[in-house]
């Protein structure tokens, strides 16, 4: 059977569903190539849809230059997020759902204005945010220990899996966002700490490429939604037993278990 | 560890100051070296220095960040001695030869007000001891071959002290989160680290209260005016000659180094 975008969104569904990994699509399929990763990406929304998910935003992933040097990409990658992804405020991770999920902290943006590329600038894009707030990305992968290529992971929603926002909302021009830290503990330890500076620079700058990213397929980010601008550390695993928290300089603080 | 091996590792060690040659790990020498041995070669070094005129400034606490344990493979602190010659200032150059493989941190250095005598520092005793903080780099150096080091190593070799560089924006101790301040590291231009100010133990503050006590376990005392460094809030970078070095920290300030080859 050859491979097509249906396929790979039903085989990578499949996996979430059922919660079980898998090999990288592009062993199977080696000429799966980033647009064509989009499209499957843009089935799988769809097929959430379907059955009765309604989109809330994007998030961004690979947004530290490192990791975009290491996939050889210089912008970051987009993924639809859906309600069915809104982890409530003090909701232990659901690891009866998710695989092998991992946590990282993020700033989160609402979005007061529609923001449609080409042409947009990290000014414009903060011009469009209403309100910042920290926040949690529980990512999660379906290929076996988090081993892809890039478009595997494109085609797989950027590894997204759930994310819980902060309790804290702040308009953006109160906020120095390359400065603003996280100190992540696990288990009350600290783990890892990080600014917004980690994210491309700034976190608008995220959003005015991921802005441009969306207008080259004829996308925009509408009024309303969330864009978790990608992870300001690497992210630590969850497993049962585990709590995570992050405190935020302005954002306030985020606590996590791993149930 | 008899006194005359301890006395050879610290000669072996003044040693590699002068000809900038570094030397292999001591531990591979001397299988047996435990951390109070290693305490006693830096102290050895120390006393050198200052029968030679050096004069003690303060302390540094190293290895005390998720970060920098990450990059060392090292999972606990220690600490050195600042000595005066080991002062740079801020925008001036900084002579990139006179290390052997230096590498910069980014701390929020501490200034005494009134002596810290541990054991038995509460943390409420230390931010009262403290006069003004500063933004600070750290130039970090190993005397061992390629940092190949275990803690045995680092500790004998003054904790891999190089110099520092402070900032001249002194702050009030109240006037800083000390916890939650962003922190960033650019070299040349390039962002290369980022962190909070509490990678550093939860808390630099924290690091201050386990130097007092640790120093004050062996009688030692951080006296009035000494700056202590808590610890890098990032993984540390190389530098080499050419570079400029910047940490910022939010509501502290920043400072630059410049590196140089060597001026007359």
């Amino acid at each position: 059977m050859t491979w097509d975008l249906v396929r790979a969104a039903r085989a990578l569904l499949e996996a979430e569903d059922t919660r079980t990994d898998r090999g990288p699509i592009t062993d199977e399929w080696p000429d799966l190539d980033l647009d064509t990763a989009y499209a499957v990406q843009d089935e799988t929304l769809q097929r959430r849809l379907n059955r009765g998910e309604h989109i809330v935003g994007i998030k961004l992933g690979l947004t530290s230059r490192a990791k975009q040097q290491r996939m050889g990409i210089d912008v970051p990658l987009t993924a639809w997020l859906t309600d069915a992804m809104l982890l409530p405020a003090d909701a232990p991770v659901p690891q009866d759902q998710l695989i092998h999920p991992r946590a990282e902290p993020e700033i989160v943006f609402v979005m007061k204005d529609r923001l449609a590329g080409p042409g947009v600038t990290a000014a414009t894009a903060l011009a469009a945010v209403g309100s910042v707030h920290g926040g949690i990305e529980v990512i999660d992968s379906r290929y076996r220990d988090f081993r892809f290529t890039l478009p595997d992971v494109v085609a797989d929603n950027s590894s997204s899996g759930r994310f819980v926002t902060g309790p804290v909302g702040l308009p953006p021009e109160k906020l120095d966002l390359a400065m603003e830290a996280c100190l992540v503990e696990v288990d009350g330890q600290v783990a890892d700490s990080a600014t917004g500076a980690a994210v491309q620079g700034h976190p608008a700058e995220a959003l005015a490429l991921a802005a441009n990213e969306l207008g080259r397929r004829g996308l925009a980010i509408e009024p309303g939604w969330l864009v978790l601008t990608g992870g300001m550390t690497d992210a630590v695993p969850v497993p049962p037993g585990t709590t995570v928290a992050v405190h935020f300089t302005h954002l306030g603080s985020l606590h996590l278990t791993g149930g | 560890m008899t006194a005359v091996t301890l006395a050879e590792a610290a000669d072996v060690l003044l040693a590699a100051y002068e000809t900038r040659v570094p030397i292999e790990p001591l531990v591979d020498k001397y299988q047996d070296l435990t951390l109070a041995d290693a305490y006693e070669i830096q102290l050895l070094q120390i006393r050198r220095r200052l029968a030679d005129g050096a004069r003690v400034k303060g302390h540094k606490v190293g290895l005390s960040s998720p970060a920098m344990q990450r990059q060392m493979g090292v999972n606990q602190p220690d600490y050195g001695h600042l000595l005066d010659d080991m002062f740079w200032l801020e925008n001036a150059p900084v002579p990139a030869s006179r290390f052997l493989q230096p590498r910069v941190e980014p701390e929020i250095a501490f200034v005494l007000k009134r002596p810290l005598a541990g054991p038995g520092v509460t943390v409420a005793e230390a931010a009262a001891a403290v006069d003004f903080v500063l933004p600070a780099l750290e130039l970090i150096d190993s005397r061992i071959r390629d940092w190949r080091i275990g803690i045995v190593d680092t500790i004998a070799d003054n904790a891999s002290s190089g110099g520092v560089v402070l900032g001249s924006t002194p702050a009030r101790l109240a006037d800083v989160d000390l916890r939650l301040a962003g922190c960033t590291l650019h070299r040349n231009g390039e962002l290369v680290g980022t962190g909070a100010s509490g990678a550093v133990l939860g808390s630099p503050l924290t690091s201050l209260v386990w130097l007092a006590n640790t120093v004050g376990s062996r009688g030692v005392v951080l006296e009035a005016g000494h700056v202590v460094l808590p610890g890098s809030i990032t993984a540390s970078v190389p530098v080499a000659a050419g570079d400029t070095v910047t940490a910022a920290y939010a509501g502290l300030g920043g400072v630059t180094a410049r590196f140089t080859e060597e001026t007359s």
